[in-house]
C-alpha cells in the first residue's frame, strides 16, 4: 500500500529525461520530510501568540539552536549546488567562500555587534538604525532589504524549480508551488520558532544527506593524495587544490582575482556586510535567550560554517578526479553533455542506493525551504515593524495592540510567499531579471555595513550623516554598476586590473561604496549636532556598559570559542595554503 | 501552552531520523537479498545504506530517548 501510495508520488512529481531516477522508497522519504516539517508546524502554533513569539520566537532559543539556525538560514540549495560547480570550476578557490568570506565576520558579530543589537532591544537591523539614526535611515534600509528580500527569494524558488526539473525530471509549477506553499504554511502557523525549529531539522537532513558523497568518494579516490593525483593527471596545466598561492596575480588563477580582492572586498566588506547586517541572518540570533547566547551563536555558526565546504567543496573538487571532462552550461546544452553545474547531484547519483538517494534529495530541498523561510519570516518582521507599524502610528497618532501585529505579520508573510511566487513566474518570461534583481541586492550590503558598524562604534555619528552616508554608499555602488553595463572596460579601473574579471568587479565595487559610504558618513555627522551620550545607551561602544564575563569559566565564554575557532581558521588557510 | 510544555526541537530531530534510519537500513537490507542488477551504483559492495541507516537509526533514537518528553525542556 505505501509503495502504491508513493510511486503515485512518484509519478506525481513527473518523469522524463533527468540525471536521476527515483524509487518508490527515495519519494517515500522526501514525503515523509513534508509531513514532518508541516506537523512541527502546527504543533508549534499553539505556542505562538505574542508579536515577541511570532517574531522573534519568544527569545527563548540556547545557543545551540540559534547558532545552528543562523547557519542553516544561508545554506540553501543553491548554494550547495552552486558552490560544488565552483568548487568544479575553480577548485578550492571557491573555499574563501565558507572560510575568509564568513568565519572572522561571524566572530566579529558575535564578540562586538551583537551585544549592541540584542541590549537595544531591536527587532530588526532597520529596528537598530531607527533607534540609533532615526526614521529615514530606518526606512531606506526596512523597503530596500524588504522587497529585495522577497525578489531573492523568488529567483532562488525559480532556479531551484529548474535544478529540479533537470536533476528529477520535475514540472517547475509543481515544484515552486508545493515547497513555497509547505513553507508559506509552517511560517503562518509558527512564525520565527517553526522557521527556526525547521531549520535546525533541515541544517541536520542537509549534513546527513550530503555527508556520504565525501566519504564515499575519499574512498574512492584514495583519500586526498590519491585525489590531487587524478585531479592533477586530469588536468595537468590547471591548480585546483591551493588556496592562495596563485593569487599574486589576476592572471594566475581562473577566478581572474587578485588577493586584495578576497581579502579586502571578500573578507572585509562583504563578508562583514552580509553576516552582519543582513537581518535574514541576524534574525535568528536576536531570538536567542539571553546576551551569552546570542554572543555564542554566531561562534557555533562560524565553527560549522568552517566544516561546510566538507560537504560542498570536496564533492566538487572529487568531481574533478573521478567524473573529468564535465562542461559549462552554455557548452552542455549545445552538446548535450553534463554541465559542472550538476556536479553535486551527478555524485548523489554515482555513490547514492535507494532510500540513501531520497534522503540527498531531501537534503537539497530541506536546504531550498530553510533558504525561504529565512526570507520570508525575515520579510515579515521588516515589514510588519519597520515599514507598516510606523506608518500607521502616524496615521493614527497611537499604537495599536501585539495581537493586531501577529495578525499583520501571518498576512504578510502570505503576501511574501505570493510576491515571491510571482517573481518567480516573471523570471521564467524574463530571464535578464534575475541578473538586475541579484546586482540590486548587491547595491545594499557593502554600505549597510558602513552605516551600522560606524553607528555602534563612533559616538559622534549623527542621524543626517547615517542617512547621508547610507544614501551615498546605495548610489555609487549603482552608478559603478551601470558604468560597468554601459563601458565594459570601465571594470579595468573598479577592479584596478586589465585581467579583472566579473567576480572581481563585486569584490571591488563592494570595497568602493564601503569607503564611500563611510566617508560621507563621516563627513555629515562632523557638519552636524550628534545626539547626547544619555541618549545612546545600549546602542554605541563607550556609552553602554556591558554585562562582565568575569564571573564565568573560561569555558563558556565566548571570547574563549571565538580564539579556537580563528585558531581553526588559520590552521586550514595554512594548511591548504 | 508555555515553553516549559514544548517538545524539544531534538525530540523532532530524533523522531525523523529514527524513521529514516527504519526505512534506509530496511530497504538496504533488501537489497542485500534482492540486488538491483541494473544499478550502476559506484562501490555499492561497501553496502554504505546498511551503516548509514543504521547510524541513523541509532542516533535518531538516543535523541528520542534523551530529549522524549517529561524528561528534558528544551
Amino acid at each position: 500500500m505505501i509503495g502504491e501510495i508513493t510511486l503515485c508520488f512518484s509519478s506525481l512529481f513527473g518523469s522524463g529525461s533527468s540525471i536521476v531516477s527515483l524509487n518508490w522508497v527515495d519519494s517515500l522519504v522526501i514525503a515523509i520530510y513534508f509531513v514532518f516539517v508541516l506537523g512541527i508546524g502546527y504543533y508549534l502554533m499553539r505556542f505562538t501568540k505574542t508579536g515577541e513569539d511570532f517574531f522573534l520566537a519568544g527569545r527563548q532559543m540556547t545557543a545551540w539552536i540559534a547558532g545552528l539556525s543562523f547557519v542553516a538560514a544561508n545554506l540553501g540549495s543553491l548554494e550547495l549546488m552552486g558552490w560544488a560547480a565552483s568548487a568544479y570550476q575553480y577548485g578550492i578557490l571557491a573555499a574563501h567562500w565558507y572560510w575568509i568570506g564568513a568565519i572572522p565576520a561571524m566572530v566579529f558579530l558575535g564578540l562586538i555587534m551583537m551585544p549592541f543589537y540584542y541590549i537595544s532591544k531591536t527587532h530588526s537591523v532597520p529596528g537598530y538604525l531607527k533607534l540609533r539614526f532615526g526614521e529615514s535611515a530606518s526606512m531606506l534600509s526596512a523597503v530596500s532589504f524588504g522587497l529585495m528580500t522577497v525578489f531573492m527569494s523568488g529567483i532562488n524558488m525559480y532556479a531551484m524549480a529548474i535544478v529540479m526539473k533537470v536533476v528529477l525530471g520535475w514540472d517547475i509549477n509543481f515544484s515552486i508551488w508545493v515547497s513555497s506553499l509547505t513553507v508559506m504554511i509552517y511560517v503562518v502557523l509558527g512564525g520565527l520558532l517553526s522557521a527556526i525549529f525547521n531549520e535546525v531539522l533541515q541544517f541536520m537532513l542537509i549534513w546527513l544527506g550530503a555527508l556520504l558523497i565525501p566519504i564515499i568518494g575519499m574512498i574512492e579516490s584514495g583519500g586526498w593524495s590519491g585525489m590531487v593525483a587524478k585531479i592533477h593527471h586530469n588536468y595537468p596545466l590547471g591548480n585546483y587544490t591551493h588556496l592562495w598561492s596563485t593569487l599574486g596575480s589576476f592572471k594566475d588563477n581562473p577566478m581572474g582575482i587578485h588577493w586584495t580582492g578576497i581579502v579586502f572586498g571578500l573578507g572585509f566588506i562583504i563578508s562583514f556586510g552580509y553576516w552582519t547586517t543582513d537581518f535574514l541572518v541576524v534574525q535568528r540570533v536576536l531570538a536567542a535567550k539571553d546576551l551569552r547566547s546570542a554572543k555564542m551563536a554566531p561562534i557555533i555558526g562560524a565553527g560549522f560554517k568552517m566544516m561546510v565546504p566538507l560537504i560542498v567543496i570536496l564533492p566538487g573538487l572529487l568531481g574533478l578526479a573521478v567524473i573529468p571532462g564535465l562542461v559549462g552550461e552554455t557548452q552542455a546544452v549545445a552538446t548535450g553533455a553534463h554541465s559542472y553545474n550538476e556536479i553535486l547531484p551527478l555524485m548523489l547519483a554515482r555513490y547514492c542506493t535507494p532510500g540513501l538517494l531520497g534522503l540527498g534529495i531531501t537534503a537539497l530541498i530541506a536546504g531550498f525551504m530553510s533558504g525561504m523561510a529565512g526570507n520570508v519570516s525575515a520579510f515579515a518582521t521588516v515589514w510588519t515593524y519597520d515599514i507598516y507599524r510606523p506608518i500607521l502610528k502616524k496615521l493614527k497618532r497611537a499604537d495599536v495592540d501585539d495581537a493586531h501585529y501577529v495578525k499583520i505579520g501571518r498576512w504578510t508573510t502570505i503576501l511574501g510567499v505570493i510576491i515571491s511566487i510571482g517573481t518567480a513566474y516573471l523570471v521564467q518570461q524574463f530571464a535578464s531579471i534575475m541578473d538586475y534583481v541579484q546586482a540590486l541586492f548587491s547595491f545594499f550590503i557593502a554600505p549597510l555595513f558602513g552605516t551600522v558598524i560606524l553607528g555602534m562604534l563612533w559616538k559622534r555619528a549623527t542621524s543626517k550623516g547615517g542617512f547621508w552616508g547610507l544614501f551615498a554608499g546605495i548610489v555609487s555602488s549603482v552608478g559603478m554598476w551601470l558604468w560597468v553595463k554601459v563601458d565594459p572596460a570601465a571594470l579595468r579601473i573598479i577592479a584596478l586590473s586589465p585581467y579583472a574579471k566579473d567576480m572581481a568587479q563585486d569584490m571591488y565595487r563592494a570595497l568602493w561604496s564601503w569607503i564611500i559610504c563611510v566617508s560621507v558618513t563621516v563627513i555629515v555627522s562632523l557638519m552636524t549636532t550628534p545626539k547626547p551620550d544619555s541618549q545612546l545607551f545600549g546602542l554605541v561602544r563607550g556609552c553602554t556598559e556591558l554585562p562582565s564575563e568575569g564571573d564565568l569559566a573560561l569555558i563558556k565564554r565566548p571570547v574563549f570559542w571565538a580564539v579556537i575557532i580563528l585558531i581553526v581558521f588559520a590552521a586550514l588557510n595554512i594548511i591548504f595554503w | 501552552m508555555t515553553k516549559q510544555n514544548r517538545l524539544s526541537i531534538w525530540f523532532f530531530i530524533g523522531s525523523l531520523l529514527t524513521v529514516y534510519g527504519i526505512v534506509i537500513f530496511g530497504m538496504s537490507v533488501y537489497n542485500l537479498f534482492y540486488p538491483d542488477t541494473g544499478s550502476h551504483v559506484i562501490l555499492s559492495n561497501l553496502h554504505a545504506g546498511i551503516w548509514w541507516g543504521a547510524l541513523l537509526l541509532v542516533i535518531g533514537l538516543v535523541y528520542v530517548f534523551l530529549f522524549r518528553p517529561g524528561r528534558v525542556k528544551h
